[in-house]
């Protein structure tokens, strides 16, 4: 890791920028799920999921029943942390900064500043510093990446289009975002300036990308990912880890598909083992495509 | 080169790092800026070309499932019993303890250290912390250390020896003839002096 940014050091030792961005470098590689219910936590933990995301409905039922999204039930969350071991993460708001206080009393282990919800502040995103629970954010560009982790994420998801079981907004996401850091590696010193006002995003973190060549904080990818064959593209597109949001729930053998997912997010480079992952999962979600969905509806749109 | 006279140097070794899941990236880094041949493992055939292996940080539940689901538990186990130096960091100290207190249903462990570790010992992430531990066997200066929901040492069988101690005394770093393990990420600080000792520990073995 690199040198944690200066808007975090602190004598405290307890949530340091280190702690909060070790804990998703913790969980590269892996699959972190949708759950609603302890069954299903316990269903995604023998799985082998890295760690489950704790959520009254997926994004897929979400979109159906429409509505005004808001984080989850305590009472629902904590019977989740009981049920696993592995860490639990929740959703609140996009800056619903009380949401997020409760969350962090709660003692979940991440939260996510999610675009899946309904927004509650249309202008500003949660200040993440001030919290000793790590943040994760969502993200369909570079810029948008770096003001997330401006505000203190130590984690970054490309969006996706949650709940649709459509990959293709999930894949023009994550490759935006890689092919912008290539092109900032491939800048001259002189040509940063611009390059930060062109993506809204502060120099110091433009030039620590165009040196370093990647995000300073891990880059998972979610939204859309239904087979084990997208959890493997999604990581040859160079993503760290995957969530699957309604992928694994909606689909007709969820024990099997999210153990399919996790083989293949491990094997990503090797088709013939996800090949052998793919065999006999049932029916996958049923989805939408993205093109169908009329702009209001489009979530990757919230946030900004 | 034909005529040198210069001594012939101990090829780098090769030092799987077990790459199912979990922060290997950051090990192999390491591993090749001390100079090692540092590959990632995730089957059979791979472990057994490596002179010394490192367990990452990650999931421990989840190292255990993929290592079983792809035969691969198997060989480490018999590696490590045939001597195979393994140095593991939070999640591969669980891997590689004898025994794991709070482990999910079912959880297994390859085993090789004669401890008891308790996974998640500290409590949840808001727990995670850094500080500067002690470890006499590596120099008079402090390790910066960082803790992200780990592991500690409860127990330690005779022929253990603990490395290093919090404050209140909990043991976090251990070496048991060539098994190594600590509770914290040196990987993550850049501390390299865990990794020499376990390259160290590799050369003496090849």
């Amino acid at each position: 890791m690199n040198d944690t940014t200066s808007s975090s050091s602190s004598t405290e030792n307890l949530g340091s920028s280190r702690v909060k961005r070790g804990l998703a470098e913790m969980l590269k590689g892996g699959v972190i799920m949708d759950v609603v219910t302890a069954a299903q936590a316990r269903i995604a933990e023998d799985a082998g999921a890295v760690a489950v995301m704790a959520l009254e409905r997926v994004p897929a039922d979400i979109r159906s029943q429409g509505g005004v999204a808001r984080m989850s039930d305590p009472d629902l969350i904590e019977s989740i942390m009981a049920e696993v071991s592995i860490p639990v993460m929740a959703k609140a708001r996009i800056g619903h900064f009380v949401e997020a206080q409760i969350l962090q009393s709660l003692k979940v282990d991440y939260i996510d500043e999610s675009e899946v919800l309904s927004p509650a502040d249309y202008v500003n995103h949660i200040d993440k510093w001030p919290f000793t629970i790590p943040f994760v954010c969502g993200a369909t560009n570079l810029g948008e990446a770096l003001r997330r982790i401006n505000e203190g994420a130590a984690m970054i998801r490309s969006k996706g289009e949650a709940g649709t079981g459509d990959v293709s907004e999930a894949t023009k996401h994550i490759r935006t975002i890689t092919s912008e850091i290539r092109a900032l590696a491939a800048k001259g010193h002189d040509e940063l300036y611009v390059a930060a006002k062109e993506l809204q995003a502060p120099y110091e973190l433009v030039l620590e990308i165009a040196r370093t060549g990647k995000l300073p904080v891990v880059l998972f990818t979610a939204g859309g990912v239904a087979t084990p064959a997208d959890a493997a593209m999604m990581m040859q597109l160079g993503a760290d880890g995957v969530f699957v949001g309604s992928g694994v729930f909606k689909s007709g053998n969820p024990e099997a598909r999210a153990a399919a997912i996790v083989k293949a997010t491990t094997f990503f480079d090797d088709p013939s083992a996800i090949a052998d992952a793919s065999r006999g999962l049932g029916e996958a979600m049923v989805g939408i495509n993205v093109s169908d969905l009329p702009a209001p509806h489009r979530l990757a749109e919230r946030g900004w | 080169m034909a005529g040198s006279s210069v001594p012939i140097e101990q090829a780098a070794p090769i030092v799987g790092v077990l790459a199912l899941q979990g922060d290997f990236r950051e090990h192999i880094a390491l591993l090749k800026s001390l100079g090692a041949d540092a590959r990632a493992i995730r089957r059979p055939e791979e472990l057994a070309q490596v002179a010394g292996l490192v367990i990452p940080g990650g999931e421990s539940s989840v190292m255990d499932k993929l290592s079983r689901m792809f035969g691969l538990a198997g060989p480490l186990k018999s590696a490590i019993r045939s001597g195979l130096p393994v140095y593991g960091t939070c999640a591969g100290l669980i891997m590689l303890a004898d025994r794991v207190l709070d482990a999910i249903a079912g959880q297994e462990s390859l085993g090789g250290l004669d401890i008891s570790v308790r996974r998640n010992a500290f409590g949840s992430q808001r727990d995670s912390f850094e500080t500067d531990l002690a470890i006499p066997s590596l120099g008079a200066l402090p390790m910066h250390a960082v803790f992200i929901r780990a592991p500690v040492v409860e127990q330690v069988g005779e022929g253990v020896v603990a490395l290093a101690t919090l404050a209140d005394g909990r043991v976090v770093a251990v070496e048991q003839g060539n098994l190594l393990g600590t509770s914290f990420h040196p990987e993550m600080t850049g501390d390299t002096r865990f990794h020499e000792h376990f390259l160290h520990v590799v050369r003496s073995r090849g």
